[in-house]
């Protein structure tokens, strides 16, 4: 994949990155198909998508909970996808995860002290108790808790406040990178942008890295340096934040943006592009863009082999025909060698 | 910040020491968990002084004259067909039965725990093997299972006990797998996986906890489960052997004579009944003691 003009590493990257399961005795679910990134560092990168369509498998994958079928998951320019159990462990010190229910990711048999306390304690951070309490004390404050909460089980507290608990659960071995999925999701509007700013104000503050996984297109405008848009395991757009609102070049994107709701009357009569039809299987998907089926731009050769994702302006990367055909590109009626790939 | 910090130490050191003290005082709001608790306190203090409030002697002394008696001030439970105290019998018996009890409930639990927590946990083929073993054992009556065991290993109460458990082991490893595997996929097992915890920490800290409710109910009502089946061994004469003061096979013994001489099977009847209920009771408290998430 090329690269765009990085200064130094990114502190993550992922190149050609897959996650099949398989289902059954011979089919395979393509939840995450040769998936390439770059996060730069204190950087956010958002990742879009409806459900299933593997965003949160990618989260997983790349900080190895789930291990992947393929290809490799650089951070700080080091292949992690080879590390042993025990590297691994050391290394997730340094990666970290929020979660999208903060109802679900919260243990309900212990306090608020002692969920926060637990990353500290598995890694044998202090040697004392005092000290110990003394960072509970201090994420607490940071995450914007009140400390006389920390006897309180989280069944006991509203969703705002669990998230930030599950925020300073993240934060507790001081990471480089975080992937967020979907942390605001279960949340209510209010709720939901105390929590990004919070996130924001996080990322100002230590330097965070963030992968931010969403099927919301406002939130992720809020939060992103860059986007990708994912569908069926696949990125079919990514570029810069502000770029990809602006000028939307994948169909599917386009959709996805017409479907914000804009309180605004004279939007009233723009047509909304409803995205029609349902979602094709990710089981043993057959080669050709996995859109098509949906598209209204389909033409014959989405369905006969994959297209390519390529860099079309700076900085701005698509996997389209009807692009390529629309920015006058070449190779879409000839080269395409790569439907290979199952 | 620094008095922040203070107080919030105050507070966690004062939750570890706690822990105890908030079970205890969660339990005591349950008004029938004490009653089951006083109960089994009641059976406990039987089997310990047992040679305090009876006497041993009487136990396997046979009295022709005496026979067939009711319950009088020399006899508070009667005689029984062999002129035995039934007193002392059943005294001495809460012994053998307790223990016959709680052993073979604490070993399947253990065994049946172990087996059904790795199941679940690493799942694949290891979970296959181990619940199809299970399956395999399931398929054979547990008296029948029991019964062979005891006629294969010979009959004494450690083999008794041994056979008790490992007809029950396939219970709770199936009981035990599927109440953790509601909880190993959650996000909080994943989120300590996440921050590095290793297996045994995840497993007993976060899954174990969360999941052994259905454990500890299923263990206390085993527990008289299993003096029940051991009475029926022992009628069918397997199990503990005839002098010795069961339960069951008192029960068993005097079932010919229950129209004639009742009171022959109320006392151990009512006995069994009382450790029965106290051990459902007690492990009813303990689980909604245990879960926060209860109202207290």
């Amino acid at each position: 994949m090329t690269e765009a003009t990085h200064k130094d590493t990114p502190l993550v990257e992922v190149i050609d990155l897959s996650k099949y399961f398989s289902i059954g005795r011979k089919s395979e679910l393509h939840a995450v198909d040769k998936v390439s990134f770059a996060i730069d560092k204190g950087k956010t990168l958002g990742i879009v998508g409806e459900s299933g369509c593997g965003k949160s498998t990618l989260g997983r994958t790349i900080l190895r909970l789930l291990e992947p079928t393929s290809g490799q998951i650089l951070f700080e320019g080091e292949d992690i996808t080879k590390y042993s159990k025990t590297r691994m462990r050391q290394l997730r010190r340094t990666m970290q995860i929020i979660f999208q229910d903060p109802y679900a990711s919260l243990n309900p048999r212990k306090t608020v002290a002692d969920i926060i306390s637990q990353p500290l304690i598995v890694n044998n951070i202090f040697d004392s108790k005092d000290k110990l309490a003394e960072r509970v004390a201090e994420l607490m404050e940071i995450v914007g808790l009140a400390t006389r909460l920390s006897d309180a089980y989280p069944h006991e507290l509203d969703g705002g406040r669990r998230q930030r608990i599950g925020v300073a659960r993240a934060l507790a071995l001081r990471p480089k990178f975080i992937v967020c999925d979907e942390p605001v999701s279960a949340l209510d509007v209010s709720i939901q942008a105390q929590i990004l700013n919070l996130l924001m104000d996080l990322q100002d503050d230590m330097g965070l890295t963030y992968m931010f996984i969403t099927h919301d297109l406002s939130v992720v405008k809020h939060i992103s340096d860059e986007i990708c848009v994912m569908y069926l395991g696949q990125i079919v757009e990514k570029s810069s934040s502000r770029d990809l609102f602006k000028n939307p070049l994948h169909p599917y994107t386009q959709m996805l943006l017409s479907a914000i709701l804009a309180p605004n009357l004279s939007r009233r009569k723009t047509k909304k592009g409803i995205v029609h039809g349902e979602v094709t299987s990710p089981i043993d998907p057959t080669p050709g863009c996995r859109f098509a089926p949906r598209c209204d731009y389909r033409m014959e050769i989405c369905t006969k082999a994959d297209p390519e994702f390529r860099e079309v302006e700076p900085n701005h990367y698509v996997a389209c025909y009807k692009v390529e055909q629309d920015l006058g590109l070449d190779s879409y009626i000839s080269g395409n060698q790569n439907e290979t790939g199952i | 910040m620094a008095l922040a910090a203070t107080k919030n130490n105050k507070s966690i050191a004062l939750k570890r020491k706690g822990k105890l003290k908030e079970f205890w005082r969660r339990y005591k709001k349950n008004r029938s968990a004490m009653v089951g608790l006083v109960l089994l306190l009641f059976i406990l203090f039987c089997a310990i002084f047992a040679n305090v409030i009876a006497d041993e002697d009487a136990v396997t002394r046979h009295n022709p004259e005496i026979r067939r008696q009711g319950p009088s001030a020399e006899h508070w439970f009667g005689t029984d067909i062999y002129g035995r105290d039934i007193y002392s019998r059943v005294i001495f018996g809460s012994r053998i039965s307790l223990m016959i009890g709680v052993f073979s409930a604490a070993l399947s639990l253990l065994l049946g725990g172990v087996l059904g927590a790795v199941a679940a946990y690493f799942g694949g083929w290891l979970d296959d093997i181990i619940m199809r073993i299970m399956d395999m054992l399931m398929s054979i009556p547990a008296t029948l299972l029991a019964l062979t065991l005891v006629a294969a290993l010979g009959s004494s109460t450690t083999n008794l006990v041994i056979a008790l458990a490992l007809s029950n082991l396939p219970s709770f490893a199936r009981l035990t797998r599927s109440s953790m595997l509601t909880v190993v996929d959650s996000d909080y097992v994943e989120a300590a996986k996440a921050y590095g915890a290793r297996n045994g920490h995840v497993i007993f800290k976060e899954v174990m906890p969360n999941a052994m409710g259905p454990i500890i109910v299923q263990t206390t009502q085993s527990v008289s489960n299993m003096i029940l089946t051991a009475s029926s061994l022992s009628f069918l004469g397997v199990g503990v052997q005839a002098p010795a003061p069961e339960w069951g096979a008192m029960l068993a013994e005097a079932r010919e004579f229950m129209r004639q001489f009742p009171y022959m099977i109320i006392s151990p009847g009512i006995f069994i009944i009382i450790t029965a209920l106290s051990f459902n009771l007690v492990g009813d408290g303990f689980r909604d003691a245990l879960d926060p998430r209860l109202k207290d």
